[in-house]
């Protein structure tokens, strides 16, 4: 009688442990995070000035507020150009680096730098670079093209997406080398005997077994092109040329009105979208698993 | 041959980095005269074109001088950045180390949904949470103090998620031996999950420290008093007022990045190799 009693309450102690390690994150996260979000999707329903339940009247003034369009707009072509691009080229840069087998790996580090760079350190030499009497121009001239004001013109999408590429490829090609580390080297060989050429090889095994790394690099490649809004803000300020006012100048423009509506209901239609475009991600990635 | 062609091709696209870099090291070596003359056409209204030399035509420490010596703001702003993302990164240790090692090495119930709820975490936008971050800063009445950039980012759930995969990597028979002489959960936590997973604590640091030290939207959000600025919104700011100081100041904020980088090159690599690994 007495031992079962104690194995029962050493059975609930170790039922304890993991919670105990888990707590101190746990309360934090929810007082933080969880907690406040879940306010906020109940504000979202709500008139903040007068307290009242308002039903999606909040979600249709956002819908309709043409503000909102816009950054919405620039937001969604911005990821549809700049993530396929950004993977395309980070993968060549990846398989390229594992061609050369180079050993002291001072190229895989320099494509990493821009990473380390704060935006704060080059945004000077973006504006002098990118400016319309700036050095690019200064270039251009010298072959004989037009001036072009990059920042202030439909050219800034194109500045944006090159400098949020420059500063990302480095971490996407570790992650497309970490996968293409990790097949194994057999497969290769034994296609070598079968007498595939080198491309048969990278259709036929390397692309397959990169699909899995695919899914994570494009999960962490929208992560970061959320935070392209530092360069974009610090180059251009709160109001950019109107190519490149995406949702981040929005919600931050929001904030210093104080537009507590709009803003509840944006947070979570962001949310959302943020969680399905993931979730169909994933979807996609286990069908592609599948077959 | 053809790895010769590769590593030409390659060399001529790192140029796209070590260029960038060493214009602003080396410019920031230039004498102000020579700056402004240079510059004059992007800062002021002159016409014709910026020139930005490789190398200074008089290289004088002068920038340096005058930013070390003549304003005390860098020297606020620079300890604003260290105050603010030192703690946050010992913070996402203390606090998500133990969290992970629950996550790794323990079956619980709920384990899935709440891993499930960190990721999502993880994965969502500072723009989303803003809001909700504001307001309870604000209840707790933290809203324009360092507190409302160290609390939230102390308990970003990234670190918890890139330490998992290197805590779940430690072989079981070693903490099982050590559970069958005795040792408790906590022991075994302490002296076989902190220094075997060690690299993942690393990573997480150099990541973590990357990111924050690089960071905008909070302090830019939750702190109105530009006293309390961190370099990294500060620096900005002053640009087109004196360039030389503000190119000095652009390389000694990239310093401490770069040695971090540089050093932990090895933990930075094994940790974006861990966030892409699958379940």
């Amino acid at each position: 009688m007495k031992k079962s009693k104690s194995t029962a309450l050493r059975f609930s102690k170790e039922k304890m442990v993991p919670w105990l390690f888990l707590l101190p994150s746990l309360i934090l996260v929810s007082i933080f995070v969880l907690i406040p979000f879940v306010d906020v999707v109940r504000r979202s329903f709500f008139s903040s000035m007068s307290g009242q339940f308002v039903g999606l009247k909040n979600y249709v003034a956002v819908l309709q507020n043409e503000a909102f369009k816009l950054a919405a707009k620039n937001t969604v072509r911005f990821t549809l150009v700049c993530i396929p691009l950004l993977l395309i080229l980070s993968l060549i840069l990846a398989l390229l680096i594992d061609a050369i087998k180079e050993q002291k790996g001072i190229l895989k580090t320099s494509f990493l730098i821009p990473m380390s760079i704060p935006v704060a350190s080059v945004v000077l030499l973006w504006k002098v670079f990118f400016h319309e009497n700036g050095l690019l121009n200064r270039i251009l001239a010298g072959i004989g093209a037009e001036k072009i004001d990059w920042l202030n013109s439909e050219w800034a999408f194109v500045v944006l997406i090159f400098t949020y590429i420059w500063k990302n490829v480095g971490y996407d090609m570790v992650l497309w080398l970490s996968g293409i580390t990790s097949i194994s080297p057999v497969l290769y060989e034994s296609a070598s005997l079968d007498g595939a050429n080198s491309w048969q090889r990278f259709l036929k095994i390397t692309l397959p077994n990169l699909i899995p790394t695919l899914f994570t690099v494009t999960v962490l490649s929208l992560l970061n092109s959320f935070k392209v809004f530092r360069e974009a803000y610090l180059i251009a300020g709160s109001y950019p040329h109107e190519s490149i006012y995406l949702l981040q100048h929005l919600f931050n423009n929001w904030f210093t009105k104080l537009d507590v509506d709009k803003m509840c209901a944006g947070a979570v239609l962001m949310a959302i979208t943020v969680v399905s475009v993931i979730g169909i991600l994933q979807w996609m990635w286990g069908r592609g698993e599948e077959s | 041959m053809r790895k010769w062609l590769i590593a030409i091709l390659l060399c001529v696209l790192a140029l796209l980095v070590w260029i960038p870099l060493w214009m602003i090291i080396s410019a920031s070596f230039m004498g102000s005269e020579e700056m402004t003359q240079n510059l004059a056409p992007v800062l002021s209204d002159k016409t014709g074109y910026a020139l930005w030399p490789l190398l200074p035509q008089y290289p004088t420490l002068h920038s340096y001088v005058e930013l070390l010596l003549d304003s005390p703001e860098f020297f606020t702003m620079f300890w604003n950045s260290c105050g603010q993302v030192f703690p946050v990164v010992i913070g996402q240790i203390l606090v998500g180390a133990p969290a992970a090692w629950a996550f790794a090495r323990y079956d619980f119930w709920g384990k899935k949904f709440l891993y499930a709820i960190y990721i999502v975490l993880m994965l969502l936008p500072f723009q989303v949470t803003m809001v909700s971050s504001y307001f309870v800063l604000d209840r707790l009445g933290l809203m324009n103090t360092v507190w409302a950039i160290i609390l939230p980012g102390a308990v970003s759930t990234f670190p918890v998620f890139l330490m998992i995969r290197f805590f779940a990597a430690i072989p079981t028979a070693l903490t099982e031996a050590a559970a069958l002489d005795g040792a408790g959960p906590w022991q075994i936590f302490w002296y076989i999950g902190l220094p075997l997973g060690a690299p993942g604590i690393l990573s997480a640091v150099v990541l973590g420290f990357l990111e924050y030290w690089n960071m905008l939207e909070q302090p830019m959000t939750f702190l109105k008093d530009k006293t309390l600025w961190p370099l990294s919104l500060y620096l900005p700011a002053v640009t087109s007022e004196n360039a030389g100081a503000s190119l000095a100041a652009s390389v000694i904020m990239l310093l401490p990045a770069l040695l971090i980088f540089l050093f932990g090159q090895r933990y930075l690599e094994a940790g974006i190799s861990a966030s892409g690994l699958k379940d």
